[in-house]
């Protein structure tokens, strides 16, 4: 509160509460100063004004008591505008401020968490992955920050990459995993329809051939498809084996796995409409520090051991 | 004339005129003077107005009351601050007429989701909420999935533009060409996208 246009509005702010303030306290004890002198009921004052023939109003004193636990709710407000911010750009006797106590917070949990991020970003991330109380962390950090689209059995869904299995599009290795988590992935597949429904197809029927699942193919189909695929370009991305290249995100499409589906409407969906997937990069947001343990920990789920089932 | 209880109370226009100023003590106090402060008058160093594809999407968000369930105020708290990135500053909200701060939060803070989560997530989720989050009991947008509407959208920017909005003429006549083939959809994702990027996380 102290960047006021000019200086008249912290003048302002603190003028109008002392006033008011003051003020209630003053017309309290103004109204207050007619006593309660008749002994007798009948001798009460009323307040001159008669309804409905003889209706009258007492004009009796406040009860003390009510008129005390006013006076202290004045003396609180002017005993907490001294010492807490509140009369303009005053600071207050404690000089308290809503980003202060937020700064207090941050530095004793940085002084209480720091020392134990420290100590797991200064081992390897195979190091960290094989600690138990880092895995922990892990598993804490990736529910909160990851389990949105990777689910938190991080088995992933349609569209967003299991991390639990040993299959990567980016590449698997510590350093890989954790430049992808700090700097994002964007992944493209552009669109092929202009080859052709057709073409299209023979290449869907060709890429169902290579998995080991021994998806139902047409050879003839799948063998045109096959030509294709190292004439029109398929394999400048994922490869002449098809096996994918991490350095890209594409993936190798003779495993078992399908980010997007196996079914041949979905494949041919894929091949002809393309793909663009995105994981944000989370330098800015998670830091160094976190994005180490978490890295560490999706490594681990990729060795198996501790997926979960 | 004297101001006594009985003469106020006899002049009904003195009766309203001193009510009117003891009710307005707190407003005179702690409204009008933030017209007159520069954090919450002043955007943000790098904040930008909605363009026409974002300023729909608001409009769905305010229509679909995503408000209801979703604050855009991230409080100056740790627990938060870890979850949802740098709490809110007033400067980030200059061009929002009306702010979208919400008041409860069935659903998690929105403020700083720009860019947290692919477009495709959004949409995924945005179709059904429970494709990509188990326990979400948000209901399904599917129907989104419609033209958005573009007739309006020059008369809201100049409006936006006479309350302080810097629109330039450009954008404004550009404006109905930039949701051409725009579905409703589309328009919310890009508005959630934009959505607390100006100030860096950290």
């Amino acid at each position: 509160m102290s960047d006021f246009v000019s200086g008249f509005w912290s003048v302002y702010v603190a003028l109008i509460t002392l006033v008011s303030v003051v003020g209630c306290g003053v017309f309290l004890w103004v109204q207050s100063k007619a006593k309660a002198t008749a002994a007798t009921a009948e001798q009460v004052k009323t307040m001159g004004h008669v309804w409905d023939e003889d209706l009258e109003e007492y004009n009796n004193p406040l009860p003390r008591w009510w008129s005390w636990l006013f006076y202290i709710t004045v003396v609180f407000a002017l005993g907490y505008l001294a010492v807490y911010p509140g009369l303009g750009t005053y600071q207050g006797a404690f000089g308290w401020s809503s980003r202060g106590q937020y700064e207090g917070e941050m530095k004793q949990a940085e002084a209480q968490y720091a020392p134990i991020f420290a100590k797991f970003q200064g081992q390897d991330v195979k190091a960290v992955a094989a600690d138990a109380e880092a895995k922990k962390m892990g598993e804490r950090l990736f529910l909160t920050y990851c389990a949105q689209c990777h689910g938190s059995d991080a088995r992933g869904a349609k569209g967003f990459p299991n991390l639990a299995d040993n299959d990567w599009l980016w590449g698997g290795e510590p350093d890989q995993i954790k430049t992808s988590i700090l700097e994002g992935r964007q992944g493209v597949m552009p669109p092929h329809a202009q080859l052709g429904a057709e073409t299209v197809k023979d290449l869907a029927h060709y890429v169902r051939s290579l998995s080991p699942d021994k998806l139902a193919h047409d050879a003839a189909r799948a063998a045109r498809g096959k030509e294709a695929f190292n004439s029109v370009g398929c394999a400048g991305c994922h490869g002449p084996d098809a096996k994918g290249m991490a350095a890209v995100g594409a993936p190798n499409l003779t495993d078992s796995i399908w980010l997007y589906g196996s079914s041949e409407a979905t494949v041919i969906e894929t091949i002809g409409k393309g793909r663009t997937n995105k994981m944000p990069a989370h330098k800015d947001f998670l830091g160094e520090a976190k994005s180490h343990l978490l890295a560490a920990y999706v490594f681990g789920l990729s060795q198996g051991g501790t997926e979960k089932q | 004339m004297k101001l006594t209880h009985d003469f106020i109370e006899r002049n009904i226009g003195w009766m309203i005129g001193l009510t009117i100023l003891v009710v307005s003590v707190g407003g005179l106090v702690e409204i009008v003077p933030l017209f007159f402060q520069k954090s919450t008058t002043q955007p943000v160093a790098g904040l930008k107005p909605y363009d026409p594809v974002q300023l729909t999407g608001r409009d769905i968000y305010i229509r679909e009351g995503c408000y209801n369930c979703h604050s855009q105020m991230i409080r100056p708290f740790r627990a938060e601050t870890e979850r949802y990135g740098h709490y809110s500053v007033a400067g980030e909200f200059v061009y929002d007429h009306p702010f979208q701060w919400g008041s409860k939060r069935t659903g998690p803070d929105l403020h700083r989701v720009g860019g947290r989560y692919s477009d495709e997530w959004h949409r995924a989720h945005l179709i059904n909420p429970r494709d990509v989050v188990p326990e979400s009991n948000m209901p399904p947008y599917a129907f989104l999935d419609r033209p958005a509407k573009s007739e309006d959208i020059e008369a809201k920017m100049r409006a936006l533009r006479m309350v302080g909005v810097p629109y330039a003429d450009e954008e404004i006549a550009g404006a109905k060409k930039a949701l051409e083939g725009k579905t409703e959809m589309d328009a919310l994702i890009a508005y959630l996208q934009g959505l607390g990027t100006a100030l860096k996380q950290r």
